[in-house]
């Protein structure tokens, strides 16, 4: 029989830490729904998705079920929308964002992602017309996430799409103030963007997956803090162990359950992503997971090493319990998602600058983070650049999801409700970056020799 | 197939009983069971066979969460293969 000491920790870790899985995401490929008339191209991408992931929410509903596992989210990633826009003779890509949140909507999924364009050398056709269109898009649709890539190791950075996005975070706040600033909270600015990520807002399915897959994201710091609480004081030589086992465990579960969503909807399986993905629950945090270790407040000095530490164990544990791995796998840092993370930029111990150092560490980049709604621009796009540029040199995806809070100043909190939490508005430098973003060009792509 | 009950809460007269015959009831053959009582708390784990069950998993974990509501216990059935993914290699 069965461990019943085995069995009790997989309940006490589902039932008391949050054990979850965070996601089931189904990429579908709309290259075949393109149309030089943008009516008849709407519908294509309304009736295949709507076809594909008719049953998505209830087989995931009875996952949960069969396995007594929570499933916290249902969504769909697509192509990136500017490239099935590029066969319109009319790119009205804000009635194509419409079709796809009836799409959303119909399905029941939580999110849609892929209103995307994917510019890090260049604009195609399209990528203009879907950039300048994302703070409307985000405006009048509820389920719809954007982002756009901007920078790769192999391509360098489009600064010209930088100096845009800048603008485009700015404006979709401006557009959804009297929502507290929601729609720049479902846009991501990418570098080294992965084509197989299932978290949102960043998801999309890339142009080398096949016509449909599953990718399975888990979650689960609070069963990893946990562990180390019950461990005790021992040495980080066995802290990195205990979480590698830990993550072994959580992904384990995940790869399961994307098993089983793969045989159940005929979809094959593409990943799990290795994830440490919190939620602004008690319990649920990132951060106290690097308290646990041993920091008074997460952002202190200690921060960016204890950071590294649990990233790396997460991986190390997590890539022998699936058999592929994908996505943004490590540890999230998203500032209003994480309980931990809120509290220490409440007291001042977080500070943007602290957290762009984690970011060279972890797996993704400045995540929901509040700045004063009178950010110029420029200073966006800057944060963009440099978040970028931290990806580029170190052949590591990097994002940005910043939210200029309209109206607010420091200190000050914005509230969106759901897994996207609340928190309080951080300071970035008031100096500004002005003429070196309005120079354009592209910053080329870095040596990858000569490490240093 | 198979699937395994835990039943976690303070000890009261007659959990085993109940919880057996709903497996009965339902054509879910019982194949072993470990209990314990640690002061008050009583903690049970029976392994079912419910290749037979005459009712889908699903609804019969939910009448069994339904009983551990009105009881006051925690219980849970969930497919063993959860436990054998997490647990071993």
């Amino acid at each position: 029989m069965l461990n019943s000491k085995d069995i009790l920790e997989t309940i006490t870790m589902i039932q008391d830490e949050h054990l979850d899985v965070r996601t089931i995401t189904m990429g579908i490929s709309l290259l075949d729904c393109c149309h030089s008339d943008i009516n008849i191209m709407c519908d294509k991408v309304y009736d295949k998705i709507t076809r594909y992931a008719e049953k998505l929410v209830s087989t995931g509903e009875q996952i949960e079920k069969q396995f007594g596992i929570p499933i916290i989210n249902k969504r769909i990633s697509i192509t990136p929308a500017a490239m099935i826009l590029a066969s319109c003779d009319n790119k009205d890509a804000v009635k194509l964002a419409k079709t796809l949140e009836k799409a959303a909507c119909t399905c029941g999924v939580n999110f849609l992602g892929g209103f995307s364009a994917l510019v890090q050398k260049g604009f195609g056709p399209g990528d203009r017309e879907l950039i300048e269109a994302i703070p409307e898009a985000l405006a009048v649709t509820d389920h719809i996430c954007s982002s756009v890539n901007i920078g790769s190791t192999k391509a360098g950075i489009n600064m010209d799409a930088v100096a845009l996005m800048g603008k485009a975070v700015k404006k979709s706040a401006e557009l959804t103030a009297d929502r507290d600033c929601i729609g720049p909270a479902k846009l991501v600015v990418f570098c080294n963007a992965p084509e197989d990520n299932p978290f949102m807002a960043g998801a999309f399915h890339g142009a080398g997956e096949p016509d449909s897959v599953i990718n399975v994201g888990v979650s689960g710091p609070g069963v990893v803090r946990a562990a180390l609480a019950k461990a005790g004081d021992c040495d980080l030589t066995a802290v990195a162990d205990l979480i590698k086992k830990t993550a072994f465990k959580i992904t384990r579960m995940g790869q399961l359950v994307a098993n089983e969503a793969s045989k159940r909807l005929n979809v094959p399986f593409g990943i799990v992503d290795l994830s440490l993905a919190p939620t602004p629950a008690v319990g649920d945090s990132v951060a106290h997971i690097l308290e646990e270790m041993g920091l008074e407040c997460c952002g202190c000095h200690g921060t960016t090493a204890a950071l590294a530490l649990l990233n790396d164990a997460v991986k190390k544990g997590g890539v022998m319990a699936s058999s592929h791995v994908g996505g943004l796998s490590g540890a999230f840092i998203p500032v209003t998602e994480d309980a931990g993370m809120i509290d220490a930029a409440r007291c001042g111990a977080l500070s943007i600058t602290k957290l762009e150092a984690m970011t060279a560490v972890c797996s993704v980049g400045l995540d929901m983070i509040n700045i004063p709604g009178d950010t110029p621009a420029e200073v966006i796009s800057a944060i963009i650049a440099d978040e970028a540029a931290i990806g580029m040199v170190n052949s590591k995806t990097t994002a940005v999801r910043v939210i200029p809070a309209i109206g607010k100043k420091v200190g000050d909190e914005l509230s969106f409700g759901g897994l996207l939490g609340s928190g309080p508005v951080m300071p970035v430098s008031t100096y500004s970056p002005l003429k070196f973003i309005s120079r354009g060009g592209r910053i080329p792509a870095p040596m990858q020799s000569l490490k240093n | 197939m198979k699937a395994v009950i835990t039943v976690i809460g303070k000890d009261m007269v007659g959990i085993l009983a109940k919880v057996s015959t709903k497996c009965s009831d339902n054509n879910i053959n019982v194949l072993e069971v470990t209990q314990s009582i640690l002061q008050d708390m009583f903690a049970m784990i029976m392994l079912v066979d419910i290749s037979k069950s005459d009712i889908p998993f699903t609804d019969f974990a939910d009448s069994l969460s339904r009983m551990g509501d009105e009881m006051n216990l925690s219980i849970h059935a969930m497919h063993e293969d959860i436990f054998n993914a997490m647990h071993t290699i």
